[in-house]
């Protein structure tokens, strides 16, 4: 293993907060569909610089919208945000603007009614980032330990290799995590349907036990009610039949630690550990589907700190994110061959017994390390940098899911 | 981990399991060997679906990883492909794309 009891030196982006990144990125950030366009034009602009597209759509407004928007443009990985109003909507851009403003990070709110127009804007943003980027290349670097980080894990496109090889190795990979006191967070409470009892009996107090067996519990009623499990048709041609299986394969990625405590989108963890997130919503259902496509749940992985995504795929998903990388880990070795531009390790040859499970973990715990340290990911170095956010609506966390 | 046989093509995961994981594709004529039975295929079966272990009766839970993954809809002869057609889930439905690209249950 290359990470022995030394520590590997990284350097991260020290920001007022005390909190480190990995990357230093502006955000441009629409605050409603209204002003996507020209957010949208700001940043193309500077392809192939750290200029990365986010934002809501939504026109009315969405506490649980304006938290994420509030985290993750005051994520670690993020230098500086540019936010782009219509001037009409519901979201609340002076508060966001005060937030980031507080945090040290230099932020510029452009409101496309005020400012004359999309033609104008456009010009007034460009202008704003060219010397924000300026600004934030001065960011000061310090010594990031690996117990700083916080790692986010994400299966889509999933088929039934997933929960036989990539999945496990993530396993082994977060518990290598865990064990250096880094922060590890899984997610999908749709996918543990099936794996309740299992799962509560890892968590570190019977309280949170309990806390985890009724998000499981919460999100089997949720997508009854959908109509729907978290299931897509590629799912059942690559061989998975029913969402206890999938969620079998899903539950694999949590490894073997103890379960330190239950989160919801936004909660960042203050100290390692593993951690579920519950990213299905409190209450009645109402919005629709907890979330709508993977990159939903990345962006809620990212609002809870993770500095990195590690993303299983069985069929080949080819996506990646805003603000922070996603490492892509293929498990089917057909799909590997095909698709091998957009994996980052190939896990399928677990299945062709010419790896164990062990040494594909150590792999992507050394993938993990290298992306902190500044190298790309496939999806990142391709440009990918989908984000999406939509309507729901969760109450805070009780004291029992965080137990000291 | 156990490899059944010697062409390495099916994989049991847990001891309780009365499913094997297809690990290289199977071809219809191939024939394995699943616990001490002589097996041939008569279907082609793709990489990580499932096949039974030994005979799954009507109504019998199905187990993966060692863990109950629904139940069994009609009996499952050994090697039998087990997929939509004969195992259902025992909390949500699976909806899918038929062979003409409708969704069904």
């Amino acid at each position: 293993m290359s990470s022995s009891s030394e520590a590997p030196a990284l350097q991260g982006f020290l920001r007022a907060d005390g909190r480190k990144g990995i990357r230093n990125c502006i955000v441009v950030a629409y605050l409603v569909e209204c002003a996507h366009h020209v957010a949208r034009e700001i940043a193309g602009s500077f392809r192939g610089q750290p200029v990365h597209l986010i934002g809501f759509g939504g026109c009315y407004p969405n506490a649980y919208a304006d938290r994420m928007m509030n985290k993750l443009c005051t994520h670690p990985n993020v230098g500086g945000a540019l936010l782009l109003s219509l001037g009409c909507e519901s979201f609340n851009r002076h508060r966001l603007a005060e937030n980031i403003a507080k945090t040290g990070r230099p932020v510029a709110t452009v409101v496309i009614q005020q400012t004359g127009g999309t033609k104008k804007s456009i010009s007034a943003g460009k202008a704003w980032i060219e010397q924000a980027l300026q600004e934030i290349a001065e960011v000061p670097r310090a010594p990031l330990r690996v117990n700083e980080l916080v790692v986010g894990t994400v299966c889509g496109g999933s088929d039934a290799t997933s929960g036989v090889s990539a999945n496990p190795a993530v396993g082994r990979a977060f518990d290598m995590l865990v064990k250096q006191g880094a922060a590890a967070i899984f997610e999908e409470t749709g996918e543990m349907i099936g794996l309740e009892d299992v799962m509560s009996a890892r968590a570190v107090t019977p309280e949170l036990g309990q806390q985890l067996k009724s998000s499981v519990e919460k999100a089997a009623y949720y997508y009854k009610e959908m109509g729907h499990a978290s299931f897509a048709p590629g799912n059942a041609e690559g061989g998975l039949t029913t969402i206890e299986e999938k969620s079998i394969g899903a539950y694999c990625k949590s490894g073997d630690s103890p379960i330190s405590g239950l989160i919801k989108p936004g909660d960042v963890p203050h100290k390692g550990g593993l951690y579920l997130l519950d990213v299905v919503p409190d209450g009645e259902p109402r919005f629709g589907f907890p979330n709508i496509n993977d990159n939903a749940e990345i962006a809620e992985l990212i609002a809870c700190g993770s500095h990195v995504i590690l993303f299983t795929t069985g069929r080949g998903s080819v996506v990646g994110s805003a603000i922070s990388p996603v490492i892509k880990i293929c498990a089917n070795p057909e799909t590997y061959e095909r698709m091998s531009d957009d994996m980052d390790i190939n896990a399928g040859k677990i299945l062709q017994l010419e790896a164990s499970v062990d040494e594909v973990g150590e792999e992507i715990y050394d993938k993990v390390l290298d992306v902190a340290s500044g190298m790309q990911s496939c999806s990142e170095s391709l440009g990918h940098q989908e984000f999406v956010l939509t309507y729901k609506a969760f109450e805070p966390i009780g004291p029992a899911c965080l137990p000291v | 981990m156990q490899v059944e046989g010697k062409s390495q093509k099916l994989l049991r995961i847990h001891r309780a399991d009365n499913v094997l994981i297809v690990v290289r594709s199977v071809k219809p004529g191939d024939r394995e060997v699943i616990d001490g039975h002589d097996v041939v295929f008569t279907q082609a079966i793709a990489i990580g679906h499932k096949v039974a272990a030994r005979d799954i009766h009507a109504g019998e839970k199905v187990y993966k990883c060692g863990v109950p993954i629904g139940s069994a809809k009609e009996k499952v002869p050994a090697g039998g492909h087990i997929h939509l057609h004969n195992l259902k889930s025992d909390y949500i439905a699976t909806y899918t794309l038929d062979k003409d690209h409708v969704f069904v249950k």
